[in-house]
């Protein structure tokens, strides 16, 4: 008898604990009133922003409570998680193209978030002088005609090196990137070859080399790899202690990655949309692959499960991101945002709707 | 002739080492894995380690007590959902032994246990993640729990096929229903045998990522709500350890050592509990 | 108890007990199912790329999402390659422990641990495998590749290989162990009476009769190879290329599944990788439906 009431009570114990956890979260799933808190929000994508955000959303967390959950997995993941609204925001350093936003079913607004450079880090510890490239030399390592790194082109440009006599190994994403399409769209930009045979995009058809997911596993394996050459967000190059040429501009200089030199080639008038390139700027300073960096939702927010308290939590965040958040931008090396930018980023902002009523 | 006999003794003999030596070599990459994971993980732990979440990215110091928790929930609800449908199924195929309907159950208790994880992750990620709208942890737990199913059920199955039909009848011939006879007599004397079976499951799925990668999707904080996204260890191992950040990696290992202590000692106990509890014939 | 009381109780037992079988078939029933459910998905789901592309889906060599050019050849040929190549690698030694387990030490505390340690490397997340191989293996590797003067890539095609190789040996040994064991005494006992040596009744009595049953555990360790995702997708390079060699970057199917599922954004991409999805639910479904065949034939003998 004892033991089929132990058995009872535990059946109860259970049903009793199922159905709490259950109506727990159906209970915050079905919160159509108002009242009732915003505690997480969840972003996805580009991971050229990942170091930023990662300290912006720490530092937001740790003023107001909300706790945003941001996944590096990449602006092709962050646009298309988007699309299906299983995400609040996306962030993407390669501007939805046209099918995108087909695909989409509803007008994506983009909001400038930062600038950063994308660099070219290798793996040679014997050479201790940083190398230069010119944008061709870049696109034929990437082409895979440039095997060597003694190569007579690489030596040409970088008088007393001793470069040593060995096999390049190129490292590209293996996720669709934002980091990728802004290096193939300068790759496009400045080779006729590459433009032909390989194009411009998120996910392109790689002619070599190995890949890595996120800027974090480029990183990851260049810094593996003797012989290596990745490109990847400058923030990851210097919170690794990495290696990164320093590359010739439309103008005939070689310029070395940094905020100045990006905050040169953002100085350009941004459009109203605020999807612009700023790759082989015209900027005689101007870092030659540089980008613009972009948080992307939905112009109109009350689709799904929103609520308006969600909408005004997700507003208010990206407003901070684009005046305080600028901040934590400089210890990191990104470029914060020029004045101009920050007032185009809140005119796009404010098109932000909840039910047609401008949610800022 | 003698010649030939030595030749032949020889053989056997060289057959033999060869057999050794091979036996010997399978176990030293397991030796090895354990030997680099302590080593490189053994800085790591603390306490600190064990309750605070990841810093941010470059940033020193954090730990995984947003994993480990989303594993120990992720997994007590996957357990929940698989062990009565399991047992049930189980039961039902060793009361079955003939007959079409259990014939096709067992193909498709076969065919479950052979899906490759990914393909796993594909359905809960369709059935659950874009009709809800979200990544959430219970749509993680679910995709684990399929995966647990067919280790419970032939484990279930396998241990009352043990059980001498003599158990049964006695039961029978008390007068006893079908449904009692199997709750209050035969499962209780398989019990040993069940428990193990699903520890097993548990075992086994504790470690996987990929159909965690598309609906518990991860999170840098602590959570709770199984609607929400959630951190696990397998899915923090995978996105730390490729990444280029030292402290990361060291995470990595830690979380590696935790999640390896965890699934050996789940397969320990299942060990200790067969061997104690033998089942009482 | 007055008789109206006892047939209460009667017919609530009665109605237990049919709940209870109803219950248990239902159960059953709902594994049924699942399964046609997952199957249904997945078809449903690969579709599109299935109408569009058919079988040419299969044959073309360039896989190019941004182009919509979807050849899944590559991640054929790198799926194929890794898991022949971990096979062949696995098979001696999980031949070795079932002989040595079966044969020569079926008994003991040297045995116990033996099987202990293997229970033990099938217990180990693929995560980990992946990890460690890619932080202990690949250097080790690429070491070699200098020495041998191609490209110091590490990761490719033979390192998911020889990783693979580990995590599946389990499933080979301890089929072949228990197969091993099965052979009946009086065969052995009868080629000894003969004068045979031990390694001449390994060779041609015990191996024969359970050729069939190995034959199964190699199958099943095949399947398993096929659907790895996590380690292999740490160690191949992630190249959506043809290999080269065997040591040229490569990739799987299942690894492209969880590389690119999350950014699939448009329909056809995601089409395309279902079906790849639903290619390997197909061949893993035949591969382990052969190998359980296999052992029921040879464990009712």
């Amino acid at each position: 008898m004892k033991k089929r009431n132990l058995q009872q009570i535990a059946m109860i114990a259970l049903g009793l604990l199922v159905s709490i956890s259950l109506t727990s979260c159906s209970q915050n799933g079905n919160s159509d009133s108002t009242n009732q808190k915003v505690k997480t929000l969840i972003g996805a994508g580009s991971s050229f922003d990942n170091p930023l955000f990662s300290k912006m959303f720490y530092e937001y967390n740790k003023n107001t409570g909300l706790q945003i959950n941001y996944q590096s997995v990449g602006s092709g993941a962050g646009i298309s998680q988007l699309t299906h609204k299983t995400v609040d925001f996306g962030a993407t350093d390669a501007p939805m193209n046209d099918a995108q936003e087909k695909e989409a079913k509803g007008n994506v607004l983009h909001i400038p978030i930062t600038a950063g450079a994308v660099v070219l880090s290798y793996n040679l510890p014997t050479v201790k002088k940083t190398l230069n490239m010119t944008p061709e030399v870049i696109a034929e390592i990437f082409l895979g005609k440039i095997t060597n790194w003694n190569d007579a082109k690489i030596e040409a440009i970088n008088p007393g090196v001793n470069l040593p006599n060995q096999k390049i190994v190129v490292v590209h994403r293996s996720d669709g990137s934002g980091t990728t399409s802004i290096f193939t769209t300068y790759l496009s930009k400045v080779n006729a070859e590459w433009r032909d045979k390989v194009g411009a995009g998120t996910s392109v058809n790689w002619p070599v080399g190995l890949g890595g997911k996120g800027n974090e596993g480029v990183a990851g394996i260049e810094k593996q790899t003797p012989g290596a050459i990745g490109y990847i967000e400058l923030a990851y190059a210097i919170q690794n202690n990495r290696p990164y040429v320093t590359v010739q501009n439309k103008s005939g200089n070689y310029i070395k990655p940094s905020i100045e030199s990006v905050t040169a080639a953002a100085n350009i008038v941004i459009p109203e949309d605020a999807k612009i390139s700023l790759t082989d700027t015209e900027a005689a300073d101007g870092y030659p692959i540089s980008s613009f960096s972009w948080v992307i939702i939905y112009q109109e927010q009350s689709y799904g499960k929103n609520t308006e308290a969600k909408a005004k939590e997700l507003v208010t965040l990206i407003n901070w991101m684009i005046h305080e958040g600028q901040q934590y931008s400089a210890a990191l090396d990104y470029a914060p945002l020029s004045e101009a930018a920050v007032k185009r980023a809140v005119e796009i902002l404010k098109k932000a709707t909840f039910n047609g009523k401008a949610i800022l | 002739m003698k010649n030939h006999l030595n030749y032949r003794i020889a053989k056997t003999k060289v057959m033999q080492w060869l057999v050794y030596l091979l036996a010997f070599l399978t176990v030293l990459p397991l030796v090895f894995i354990l030997i680099y994971i302590v080593k490189a993980a053994i800085g790591a732990i603390n306490w600190d380690f064990i309750v605070n979440i990841p810093k941010p990215v470059g940033e020193i110091g954090g730990g995984i007590a947003n994993a480990l928790l989303g594993t120990i929930i992720i997994l007590f609800f996957a357990t929940i959902i698989a062990v009565p449908i399991g047992i049930l199924t189980g039961v039902y195929l060793s009361e079955n032994k003939t007959g079409k309907l259990s014939y096709w159950v067992g193909m498709c208790v076969d065919v479950l246990q052979g899906i490759p994880s990914i393909v796993i992750g594909i359905i809960a990620y369709f059935w659950l993640v874009r009709p809800l709208g979200s990544f959430s942890a219970i749509s993680g737990s679910i995709a684990l729990a399929i995966m647990m199913l067919p280790i419970i059920i032939r484990s279930t199955e396998e241990t009352l096929k043990l059980l001498p039909n003599s158990l049964k009848e006695a039961g029978y011939a008390l007068g006893m229903p079908s449904h009692r006879v199997i709750l209050r007599i035969i499962i209780p004397c398989g019990f040993s045998g069940i428990l193990s079976g699903v520890m097993l499951a548990v075992a086994r799925v504790a470690g996987e990522t990929a159909p965690l990668l598309f609906t518990a999707f991860g999170n840098p904080f602590i959570e709770t709500n199984l609607g929400k996204p959630m951190q696990t260890l397998p899915l923090l191992i995978f996105n730390y350890a490729t990444s280029s950040y030292e402290e990361w990696q060291n995470l990595a290992w830690g979380a590696s050592i935790v999640l390896l202590a965890m699934v050996l000692s789940f397969n320990l106990l299942t060990k200790l509990i067969t061997r104690k509890w033998k089942i009482q014939l | 108890m007055a008789n109206e009381q006892k047939i209460g109780k009667t017919l609530r037992m009665i109605k237990g007990e049919r709940m209870f079988k109803r219950s248990i078939r239902l159960s059953g029933i709902l594994m049924v199912t699942l399964v046609l459910g997952i199957f249904i998905t997945l078809f449903w789901g690969a579709f599109p790329s299935i109408q569009s592309l058919g079988f040419d889906f299969f044959k073309g060599k360039t896989w190019d999402p941004v182009q919509n050019v979807f050849g899944a050849y590559p991640f054929l040929v790198g799926t194929l390659l890794t898991s022949l190549v971990a096979l062949m690698i696995s098979i001696p030694f999980s031949v070795a422990i079932a002989i040595f387990l079966g044969e020569y030490f079926p008994n003991g505390w040297l045995s116990n641990f033996l099987r202990g340690t293997i229970e033990l490397i099938a217990a180990v997340p693929s995560v980990i495998f992946g990890f460690w191989g890619f932080f202990v293996l690949v250097p080790i590797i690429r070491t070699f590749q200098v020495e041998m003067g191609i490209m110091p890539n590490g990761v490719g095609i033979f390192s998911a290989a020889l990783v693979l190789a580990i995590m599946i040996i389990p499933y080979a040994a301890s089929l072949g162990t228990s197969i091993i064991k099965m052979v009946p005494s009086d065969l052995k006992e009868g080629a000894y009476a003969l004068g045979a040596t031990r390694w001449e009744v390994l060779r041609n009595v015990i191996l024969p009769y359970s050729k069939s049953g190995l034959f199964a555990g190699i199958l099943l360790s095949l399947g398993r190879a096929v659907g790895e995702t996590m380690a292999v997708t740490m160690v191949i390079g992630n190249a959506n290329l043809l290999p080269e060699s065997i040591f040229s970057p490569g990739n799987t199917m299942a690894s492209v599944i969880a590389n690119e599922f999350t950014e699939a954004d448009h329909p056809l991409y995601l089409a395309a990788l279902i079906e790849m999805g639903l290619f390997l639910f197909l061949v893993t479904f035949v591969i382990n439906f052969i190998g359980k065949r296999i052992i029921k034939k040879t464990t009712n003998h």
